[in-house]
């Protein structure tokens, strides 16, 4: 098949786009398709969630800790490196140290220099911490076995009641 | 505020979603009077918050769910933004209806519970506002959004702000000295903020330049995925394009390059265009008509034929080759065509094969009523 722009050359390229079996069909030889700029690939999507869990994965093979866990929610080092995902907003302050090399290495930066926020009232910042948070606090503890931090959640509901 | 909507054990006939109480019927977004909204379809700005004292929403038990969707609806009404708002838990709608508020883009796949593997979780809600929407007990326990017609960044911005100052102000944030506003993924820590649009690309498809000006985005912080946001696939040439990070710089700055980008890109796509016409004129006329005969006169049509015809068809009225169909009618089709909507039309569940002759049903009714015609 001759290109199409210059009626000479065998065409290498075909472009073919848009609409699936019905938009336009460009033959162009090698030197005409380079002319138009023309490239053959189109680069593949990204994937956030696999670029997030391999750099957590390298960070904790760097730091090794991975015995780290939260002392609000319980979620290990272990648990953001299965899933990519922190457990509560305390865990920042609990893996602050490897958490901070991560946010340098996916965001350029660990350092928010957008919009500050205090937050209301702090009556409003107490109102969470009833013993409906503590009670679910202290069946997450248990069942990642973390019996320390379980016991000092049934001290703190006892005072409460 | 309306209240939460009766759920299916309420009673034995329960009506469908009726969408007519969604403020501006959940799709002013689409009208097409956004600028340059013959390419840039949508623009929208969404910023991701959690409340302090709570596990996020993946690590928290139901009760801790529920207790944090009922202190939002408490702080509801001190929050102008969302007054006449109304409020939807998802776990009490049928798929059906949640999947018909994914397919008009305001709530997203995780939210709508659409995933088998992850059903809708308790405590999952919406709450629509007038072109502002609050995803609640996402993957983080907030995501408050705007959605604005065409390429229209600072507006967007502006209303999605105004959200965050407002519910900000009624319900404690989690953010932290260093790190700013914290999320479940670290990806969105820092602003929060996840600025995009949704842009239809076809002549740099065509002309093969799409690499090139996607490699160039990356390489400026912005990234891409399809029409349905992370993990789709681009179809009918519609890209999102946003910003990949969301720490280290201002919100200003965030929006500034999405906005310098697009800009960019469109003029690109502008450029393609007028290439295509000049070096292939003939060829793009008749493919591109094709798709419009296979639009008009189709006896079924699959989601993915349907949008790559209508791209097909879009590029046709941008390079003024089908005149009198409006890019409102395209956008509405966009949305409309989808099998939750085509169900919604017929009133009643749809195989897959009903749901290709509906959809080709329905494409050839909207163009037979709403117009084209040959130049």
């Amino acid at each position: 098949m001759l290109c199409d722009n210059c009626q000479e050359r065998d065409a290498v390229v075909h472009v073919t786009r848009v609409v699936e079996n019905a938009v336009t069909q460009l033959h162009l030889c090698e030197k005409c398709a380079a002319a138009k700029g023309v490239e053959t690939t189109l680069s593949v999507p990204q994937h956030p969630l696999g670029e997030i869990l391999q750099a957590v994965q390298q960070q904790a093979a760097s730091t090794g800790e991975d015995a780290l866990s939260c002392r609000f929610c319980g979620a290990t080092a272990r648990d953001f490196r299965a899933t990519g995902r922190l457990g509560c907003p305390h865990c920042y302050d609990a893996m602050e140290h490897s958490l901070r090399e991560l946010l340098r290495r996916l965001h350029g930066s660990s350092r928010h220099v957008g919009k500050r926020y205090d937050p209301p009232a702090a009556h409003l910042l107490e109102k969470a911490d009833t013993v409906h948070d503590l009670r679910d606090r202290l069946r997450r503890a248990v069942d990642a076995e973390q019996f320390e931090l379980a016991a000092e959640l049934r001290d703190r509901i006892r005072v409460l009641e | 505020m309306s209240g939460p909507r009766p759920g299916p054990g309420s009673g034995p006939a329960r009506p469908a979603l009726d969408l007519s109480l969604l403020p501006d019927g959940g799709v002013r977004w689409l009208d097409a009077s956004g600028p340059h909204s013959d390419i840039v379809i949508s623009t929208r700005m969404r910023l991701a918050r959690n409340v302090s004292g709570y596990a996020f929403t993946g690590r928290a038990r139901d009760g801790e769910r529920l207790r944090m969707l009922a202190q939002v609806r408490d702080a509801l009404t001190e929050v102008p933004s969302l007054q006449g708002s109304l409020l939807l838990t998802l776990e009490s709608m049928p798929a059906v209806e949640r999947q018909l508020l994914h397919e008009r883009h305001l709530v997203s796949k995780e939210l709508a519970g659409l995933d088998p593997q992850q059903p809708v979780r308790s405590g999952a809600a919406v709450i629509l506002g007038e072109s502002v929407g609050l995803l609640v007990n996402e993957e983080d326990h907030l995501r408050l959004q705007a959605l604005r017609s065409g390429f229209c960044v600072p507006e967007a911005f502006e209303a999605v702000q105004r959200l965050d100052a407002e519910l900000g102000g009624q319900v404690p944030y989690a953010f932290h000295r260093e790190f700013g506003f914290l999320t479940a993924c670290p990806t969105n820590a820092g602003t929060g903020l996840r600025a995009s649009v949704l842009i239809h690309l076809p002549g740099l498809v065509l002309t093969k330049e799409i690499g090139k000006v996607l490699a160039g985005l990356q390489q400026m912080g912005l990234t891409y995925r399809g029409l349905y946001g992370e993990g789709s696939e681009v179809v009918g040439n519609f890209f999102q394009l946003s910003n990949q990070t969301t720490l280290g710089r201002s919100e200003e700055e965030l929006q500034d390059l999405l906005v310098r980008v697009v800009r960019h890109v469109i003029e690109r796509e502008e450029e393609a265009r007028r290439v295509l016409v000049r070096d292939a004129g003939y060829i793009i006329e008749d493919k591109l008509w094709r798709a419009y005969g296979t639009l008009r006169y189709a006896r079924s049509l699959t989601f993915d034929e349907a949008m790559n015809f209508l791209s097909g068809v879009r590029l046709a009225v941008g390079l003024k080759l089908v005149t009198g169909l409006s890019v409102y009618t395209l956008n509405k089709l966009l949305i409309f065509a989808q099998s939750a909507h085509l169900s919604y039309l017929e009133g009643r569940a749809l195989t897959d094969t009903e749901t290709n002759l509906a959809r080709a049903k329905y494409v050839r009714q909207v163009l037979t009523s709403e117009g084209g015609g040959v130049e």
